[in-house]
């Protein structure tokens, strides 16, 4: 399966009915594909929307609907339209249920870095800070290397999201929860052995025993 | 009542070295004539307060490749790299406001505040040089209210009592940046009869807005 496919569909399992959910641009964005279809879910787009739906048919775009990355998108019925006051209050207020955000790095205490390469590259937060510091849960959906680098560190180089602990990382090679004792490894992909995610790991990882394959149940 | 005047007129009431907040994301919802004509007029040193810089060609990135802009307020610049290349460069002051904060420090100008206290940044860049405010044993960052000498907004609708109607993900900023300025400036996409945008339909109240930019003729 395709890496990016693999991560997407995981982390559409971890979406609950009846539930408010914001996914990021980039990777994050893919995750609604793989919803079970009709499932009562409501995604957020933070420039404005509550109910956002699939990309539209070609011809059917309508210029004032767009999603966060400018992308063109559609509206669900039973959508709303909300200004950036509104879509910020749902988001630092407890009104929403998950965030699902694109990383370049996470930490061992499960702290992410997602917004700045400080002299290369800066992208600006947008809203990942409010998301990360306000959303009820937080997933990371990443590459778990970087042109071979490993993505999960002990400490992070990169200035930090957020103080706030994610509560899960899925990555096309494993899924693992940042908890009290350190970042244990959950799950691993269908080809893809402990080892393997340890050796791609720079931070310490706790093996659970026994470790479950990611979308086995799918 | 308010009587429309030519785009070119409303552009020349902007001096140089004027605070702007102008409304859009990603370009949606921005008032695109009035940036063109800003652009012709060559105005320098002007403040841009806005959630992104677009991407280069669209919307206030016209502003900032015409160089009249030295410094920018905003959220996200990552799709712009004219911006980034003028901001290592030392031609462009960029401050970078994580988005929720961004859009309650517009509001807390408009709404009569004198600050809001937030959670985002904590701990962060975002939070450096901000004042710490404990109540009930929780730690906020103090964010100062953020006016500008005008905004310049884009509606759906518009009436001749300078009642405003935006639509969809085209609403974002706008509503609340109409709030936070000395002077108002509205392009909309029409210009109906007073009445036909009911009271209930309306989302800025006429009184609010200084100036509607004329609808060019067909």
């Amino acid at each position: 399966m395709d890496p990016q496919e693999l991560i997407a569909r995981r982390v559409a399992q971890e979406i609950r009915p009846g539930t408010l959910v914001n996914l990021g641009i980039g990777l994050p964005t893919q995750v609604g594909r793989y919803l079970p279809p009709g499932m009562d879910v409501y995604l957020q787009a933070e420039n404005g929307i509550v109910g956002l739906g699939v990309r539209p048919p070609e011809g059917m775009e309508d210029p004032d609907l767009t999603d966060a990355g400018g992308a063109f998108v559609t509206a669900i019925p039973g959508a709303a339209r909300v200004d950036s006051t509104l879509s910020f209050g749902l988001i630092r207020g407890g009104h929403l249920d998950m965030t699902v955000l694109g990383g370049l790095q996470v930490d061992e205490s499960g702290r992410l870095a997602n917004w700045m390469v400080p002299g290369k590259l800066a992208p600006g937060m947008g809203g990942a800070m409010d998301l990360v510091t306000g959303a009820r849960r937080v997933v990371v959906a990443m590459f778990h290397t970087a042109k071979g680098a490993p993505k999960i560190v002990r400490h992070l180089e990169l200035p930090l999201t957020s103080t706030r602990r994610v509560d899960l990382i899925v990555t096309e090679m494993a899924v693992i929860e940042p908890t009290d004792a350190g970042l244990v490894l959950r799950e691993t992909a269908p080809d893809v052995d402990v080892d393997a995610v340890v050796r791609a790991t720079a931070a310490r990882l706790i093996v659970d025993e026994p470790v479950g394959r990611m979308l086995a149940c799918a | 009542m308010k009587t429309a005047i030519p785009v070119e007129e409303a552009a020349r009431r902007i001096p140089d070295g004027a605070s702007l907040l102008v409304g859009g994301f990603m370009g949606v919802g921005s008032p695109h004539r009035l940036i063109d004509a800003l652009v012709a007029c060559g105005r320098r040193n002007l403040t841009l307060i806005g959630n992104d810089t677009a991407r280069p060609g669209v919307g206030v990135a016209k502003l900032i490749s015409s160089g009249q802009v030295t410094r920018v307020i905003t959220s996200h610049i990552g799709l712009n790299p004219e911006t980034q290349k003028k901001m290592f460069a030392g031609e462009i002051v960029v401050e970078l406001v994580p988005q929720g904060t961004l859009v309650e420090r517009i509001r807390a100008a408009g709404y009569g505040l004198g600050g809001v206290l937030v959670k985002t940044g904590i701990g962060t860049l975002a939070g450096e040089g901000r004042q710490a405010v404990e109540i009930d044993g929780e730690t906020w960052l103090l964010e100062r209210p953020l006016r500008a000498d005008f905004a310049l907004i884009h509606a759906n609708q518009a009436d001749y009592a300078g009642n405003l109607a935006y639509q969809l993900t085209a609403t974002n900023f706008n509503p609340v940046m109409a709030m936070a300025a000395g002077t108002v400036i509205c392009e909309a996409r029409e210009i109906l009869p007073i009445g036909m945008i009911t009271p209930d339909h309306v989302d800025t109240p006429g009184v609010l807005v200084d100036y509607l930019v004329g609808i060019p003729a067909a």
